[in-house]
């Protein structure tokens, strides 16, 4: 076999995901109007300026194009077609592990995500989301003692009304683009972050979004603010099963860190891609925004994206604060005919900030990955400094990889710079593992970890080495 | 999409000067005037390219076009004596110089309008080629079918006036550089089309050069066009200087197509001009075509810069390399806009972009947007853009071992241009430029100083 | 010609001298030694005026006049001079221009007529034979590609078509083999003069094998330490700098 069938095999993997949970599922009709929302509010129990903020989301929304500028090709999408909401009925009261169905204990077993404490990864607290509702949140007692709030979306809706009122929207708001209007009038659940002044959060907080049901659609919406001097480290986890049918995946991530605060935001996104012929897969179109909004602040984002039939996403950082601090590591693999546009705007607008991106991009198959960024230094930012790298590596003669930054600079003393290469696992540096022993395979697998090293270096220990693995899989047909 | 009132306008304007244009040009041959229509056909079908158009995101046009300039439908220039006027060669620089003036052909009494040499070089108005050598200007005068050809360029095919043929046959070798005076001077606004197309069949080096200038302070619009083939084994050199005023606004569509073992070189240096757009299009069509390409530009006041280039990589083991500097002082805007397609046949394409530019004022913007599209795995393709100011090391480095800030920025930035301006492989011409940028740098009148008219 | 009283600075708000007292005087040469990160180079940043170097506290004065106030250009064109321990490379600025530039300056500061461009050529000429540099590295951009000697020999080179007052040679042995150190030493010790002083940083004893001091300062934590004779080099050598630190850290 040569290299070339060699990568070809390694890059034909299945996904481990796939499987389905049988539960009942309580589903609102397929479709979107007032009613739907009106509907979902209220099983929420939301107050009402919830419901209000919703519907005026939902006019603009009807209003608006889908944006066709990123190179992507996205076939029609029937949004009268979605089923909005759609929760296992055993979920009732979510709080004790007792009463969660053994069903979806299992499925989350499955997914390497006990619910129970005390088999978790000492360090981690865990909110499971399937569908259109969280299943349960761990550690929640232990973290309440330092005043850290840490619970689903329509929880803190319910229980933390100022918080939300405050900062639901004051990154994304519903205006920003056809998708984050589209989640702000039906966003199901997430998770809900506080972290109180002084605070250093212990554990890493997670949350595990899990698509279930049938031609729906998920609309997460995530919200974390770091109060003053407080630290967080957040990753989230995605994995749907396999369908033949695309389902839509449209969520909000806001954050915000305030005076000396940092937030460090990692993904490890495995929705479903798809099979090896495009047919099915997640499309995930995903706005995630952070605002440094004070001094000394620092928001750090690091995505592994590995998931998705069709990937939009540019995880974003205001620099409003002086001194603050953004960054967005970056992994994104495509294969088979998996799109992903993905990057990152980093806007600077206080005196000495500073950002930094590294992406990594590697292409598959006959997939298309794209890096988008936009970095703007505004005329008041002194001193502002990006660095970018944006490196892309094609696995394929039938791939394409492509790269579209946009630096403005409208500061004297700014610097800005961006570098950006191309290539491929040259014959030589396999040659050399092979003549050290090491099978072609690993020789690949070793090569694509260690290009993108840098990246996974960022994420949190416990994930690192999942990570790793999850980009071997991606690319690679259990050989031998 | 909508179209806004700019937009509009600049589409109703270009539509009544074709239409009272088109009658005049019944002494045209057909075959051209087909070729006039058929570009108009497919602006209209196009529109007018606006800030919405991803290739205009930095730039709006549309409001230069909306209708405040003559069309000049015959050359002016019995009014001046334009040797009188224009003195502003670069002394011991031995070229043929072609005069144009307002888009047209100016010919000094004793001279022919387009020459020929034995060995079969053809060289002056394109105009008058079309008359004399109908062949070679028709089978090349369709950049309107490139896949990179834009409203611009069609509005040019149907708006053409006259310009320079370059014809180079095989073997052939031009015994010195051809250089074009692009000269506007009118007592009124004008709007002029200049058409360029040069074709190079030999192995022969030939060198292009190309001044634009103003005579007058009148406000003037260009949009130019011109097609460059290099054919198997061709070999030119392209060169560029741009200095008119401050009211100009100049576009410039350029169009390079190169066969195989064909080899470019082009220096754009824009030391002044209002609103200045350079397209630049090279298609790579021939395996081991060689592309290279350097810009630089000075902005200072108002002054609106903006290089747009697009490489299409469409056989394998083609090498480009792009180099575009700016320095942008005042409240200038300067814009890089490269991009680099490796179509999936261009396997061992070979291609790289740079852009760096230079802030030295509170108020002065960039713009950089260096892309790659790439479709081919086994490549080298890179890029990079950096934004900034002068370093700082070097600066107290300098100032350490006596030498005033002033000066030392004056050196720094210096040397930051000489990357470009070393590659003009024309001796005297590279030293006249240095100068003139040694000149813009220092704030002091850069352009020509033996030229009677001064603007600003 | 040169007192520092009392010289404190700081660099991201990190104090790194912490109360210098120094005074050289015409036709001397010093030495200052001391273990990595006591603040050797950073004094000779002060000296030379680096902005990113704060000084809190204390006055230099330099041929009676106040140094700190002065533009790092006014300072070299008083006559100091700043060997540095990394020059760096100025890509397309020629090392004809940069000196031209330079010495003219100088020149016209210390009212003298500008040089011609032969005049200078000249000048340049002998200066490179009286500290053998190579002809080569001269028609070259600022020390772009230069190797980490011919860097060090560049510094010199300048120091010679300058000729500065006050001398300050931030490490300027470190990287260099013994036939380039010797080159800059014999350099040094051509270009020494009665109305001239030098300032020899040096972690090493072995460049003052060449350049023989007229007084030797230990520098540490921010500190002189200890000032005495060209002896306290040799016992520094052979000691190493640790009983140094012993004996002060307690203070």
């Amino acid at each position: 076999m040569n290299n070339d069938e060699i990568i070809q095999n390694l890059t034909q993997s299945d996904y481990k995901y796939g499987f389905t949970t049988n539960v009942d599922t309580e589903t609102f009709p397929k479709g979107l109007n007032e009613d739907i929302i009106r509907r979902l509010s209220a099983i929420k129990q939301e107050p009402e300026f919830m419901l209000e903020w919703r519907l005026k989301a939902y006019n603009y929304w009807k209003q608006m194009e889908m944006p066709l500028w990123a190179h992507l090709k996205i076939p029609p999408i029937d949004y009268q077609d979605i089923i909005y909401y759609a929760a296992p009925k055993t979920v009732v009261a979510h709080n004790s592990l007792d009463e969660i169905d053994p069903e979806l204990k299992k499925t989350f077993d499955k997914l390497g995500i006990p619910l129970e404490e005390q088999k978790q990864l000492s360090g981690v607290a865990v909110d499971a989301v399937m569908d259109s509702v969280s299943i349960k949140t761990t550690f929640k007692e232990t973290l309440a003692n330092l005043g850290i709030i840490f619970c689903s979306m329509s929880e803190a809706i319910r229980e933390h009304p100022d918080l939300i009122k405050k900062y639901l929207g004051s990154v994304v708001p519903y205006t920003d683009n056809f998708f984050a209007a589209l989640n702000s009038a039906v966003f199901s659940d997430g998770s809900f972050v506080y972290i109180p002044k002084g605070v250093r959060c212990p554990m890493e907080l997670s949350t595990y979004f899990r698509i279930n049901a049938r031609n729906t659609g998920q609309f997460e919406r995530t919200l974390i603010i770091a109060d003053e001097d407080s630290y967080v480290s957040y990753l989230e986890g995605c994995t749907a099963p396999i369908r033949d049918e695309n389902q839509l995946h449209a969520a909000v991530v806001e954050l915000i860190a305030l005076r000396n605060a940092e937030i460090k935001y990692s993904t490890v996104q495995n929705w479903y891609p798809g099979d090896k012929n495009g047919k099915g897969g997640i499309y995930n179109f995903v706005t995630k925004r952070g605002i440094c909004k004070e001094e000394n602040s620092k928001i750090s984002w690091t995505q592994v994206e590995t998931g998705s039939a069709i990937t939009w996403k540019y995880p974003s950082c205001i620099l409003k604060g002086d001194h603050s601090v953004g960054e967005f590591y970056s992994v994104a693999v495509t294969n088979n005919y998996q799109q992903a546009d993905t990057g990152t705007k980093m806007i600077h607008i206080g005196k000495n900030t500073r950002s930094r991106i590294v992406s990594k991009g590697i292409s598959a198959g006959n997939s298309q990955n794209s890096y988008r960024g936009l970095v703007k230094i505004m005329k008041n930012a002194e001193n502002a400094r990006n660095f970018t790298q944006c490196d892309s590596m094609l696995l394929s003669d039938r791939c394409g990889a492509h790269t579209f930054p946009y630096i403005e600079i409208d500061n004297p003393t700014a610097i800005a710079e961006h570098e950006a290469t191309t290539s491929r696992i040259g014959e030589d540096q396999i040659f050399y593992c092979n003549q050290r022993g090491i099978s072609t395979e690993d020789a690949v697998g070793l090569i694509v970890n260690g290009y993108a090293r840098e990246v996974l270096n960022q994420l949190p220990m416990e994930f690192a080495v999942e990570a790793q693995k999850l980009l071997q899989i991606t690319l690679e047909k259990s050989v031998g | 999409m909508t179209t806004t009132v700019f937009q509009q306008l600049a589409i109703d304007n270009i539509k009544s000067v074709f239409e009272q244009q088109f009658d005049d040009l019944i002494n045209e041959p057909e075959w051209l005037r087909q070729q006039r229509k058929q570009a108009f056909q497919l602006f209209l079908e196009a529109g007018f390219p606006t800030r919405k158009n991803e290739a205009y995101k930095y730039t709006s046009l549309e409001q230069h076009f909306s209708g405040k300039f003559t069309y000049l439908s015959h050359a002016l220039c019995e009014k001046i004596n334009i040797e009188e006027v224009f003195n502003c060669d670069v002394p011991s620089l031995d070229t043929h110089l072609i005069i144009l003036v307002n888009g047209w052909y100016y010919a000094s009494p004793n001279q022919e309008l387009l020459k020929q040499t034995p060995e079969g070089i053809i060289f002056g108005s394109l105009r008058e080629a079309i008359k004399q050598h109908p062949a070679i200007v028709q089978q090349h005068l369709k950049t309107y079918f490139s896949s990179l050809a834009s409203s611009l360029d069609y509005i040019n095919m149907a708006l053409m006036q006259d310009g320079l043929l370059v014809y180079i046959p095989q073997h052939a070798k031009l015994d010195k550089p051809i250089q074009v005076i692009n000269l506007v001077v009118a007592e009124e606004a004008v709007q002029i089309y200049p058409r360029h197309l040069i074709v190079s069949e030999s192995s022969n080096v030939v060198q292009i050069l190309f001044c634009d200038h103003s005579l007058n302070a009148s406000p003037f619009l260009m949009n130019g066009t011109m097609d460059i083939y290099l054919k198997d084994f061709a070999k030119v050199d392209f060169y560029r200087i741009q200095n008119a005023h401050n009211h100009s606004i100049q576009i410039t569509n350029n169009h390079i197509y190169q066969s195989a073992h064909s080899v470019f070189k082009s220096v754009y240096v824009t030391l002044h001009g209002g609103t200045v757009r350079n397209n630049i299009y090279v298609h790579m069509n021939g395996e081991y075509s060689k592309n290279s390409m350097y810009g630089l530009w000075l902005a200072d006041k108002n002054q609106h810069v903006d290089y747009f280039t697009h490489v299409n990589h469409n056989v394998p083991n083609a090498e480009s390399n792009q180099f575009f500097k700016g320095i942008l002082d005042d409240e200038a805007t300067g814009i890089f806009s490269g991009n680099i397609y490796v179509d999936k046949n261009a396997q061992k394409t070979n291609a790289y972009q740079s852009n760096k530019n230079l802030i030295i004022s509170q108020n002065a913007r960039v713009r950089s947007k260096p892309q790659l599209e790439i479709y081919a795995d086994d490549v080298k393709c890179s890029h990079g853009s950096a934004t900034g100011k002068l370093n700082d090391d070097a600066m107290f480095y300098l100032r350490s071992r006596g030498i005033s800030h002033k000066e030392s920025c004056q050196l720094l930035m210096f040397a930051f241009a000489s990357d470009i301006t070393k590659e003009i492989e024309i001796e005297p011409l590279k030293a006249e430029i240095e100068g003139l940028v040694d000149k813009r740098l220092r704030g002091e009148l850069s352009r020509c100083n033996r030229c009677s008219i001064s603007c600003s | 010609m040169l007192t520092i009283k009392n010289l404190k600075a700081q660099i991201n708000g990190k104090p790194i001298l912490k109360g210098i007292n120094l005074e050289i005087k015409a036709g001397e040469v010093h030495a200052i030694m001391g273990p990595n990160g006591s603040g050797k180079s950073t004094l000779a940043s002060v000296l030379a005026g680096r902005d990113y170097v704060e000084v809190t506290n204390g006055e230099v004065l330099f041929m009676g006049q106040n140094l700190l106030e002065l533009a790092p250009e006014e300072r070299a064109r008083m006559g100091i001079f700043l060997g540095f321990q990394y020059p760096v490379e100025i890509p397309g600025v020629s090392m004809v221009t940069f000196m031209r530039t330079a010495v003219n300056e100088i020149r016209k500061y210390r009212n003298l007529p500008q040089l011609s461009a032969s005049d200078f050529l000249k000048y340049m000429r002998e200066k490179k034979e009286l500290v053998e540099i190579d002809t080569q590295l001269t028609n070259r951009s600022v020390n772009e590609g230069f190797s980490g000697g011919e860097k060090k020999k560049n510094e010199i080179f300048q120091m010679a078509m300058l000729e500065p007052k006050l001398a300050i040679l931030d490490e300027t042995d470190s990287g260099l083999d013994i036939d380039a150190l010797r080159i800059v030493a014999n350099g040094v010790n051509k270009l020494k003069r009665p109305d001239n002083a030098y300032l020899v940083i040096t972690h090493y004893q072995r460049l003052l094998d060449y350049i023989v001091p007229d007084v030797v300062h230990v520098l540490y934590d921010g500190k002189i330490v200890k000032t005495a004779g060209k002896e306290l080099a040799l016992e520094l050598e052979e000691k190493g700098y640790d009983w140094i630190k012993k004996e002060f850290q307690n203070l």
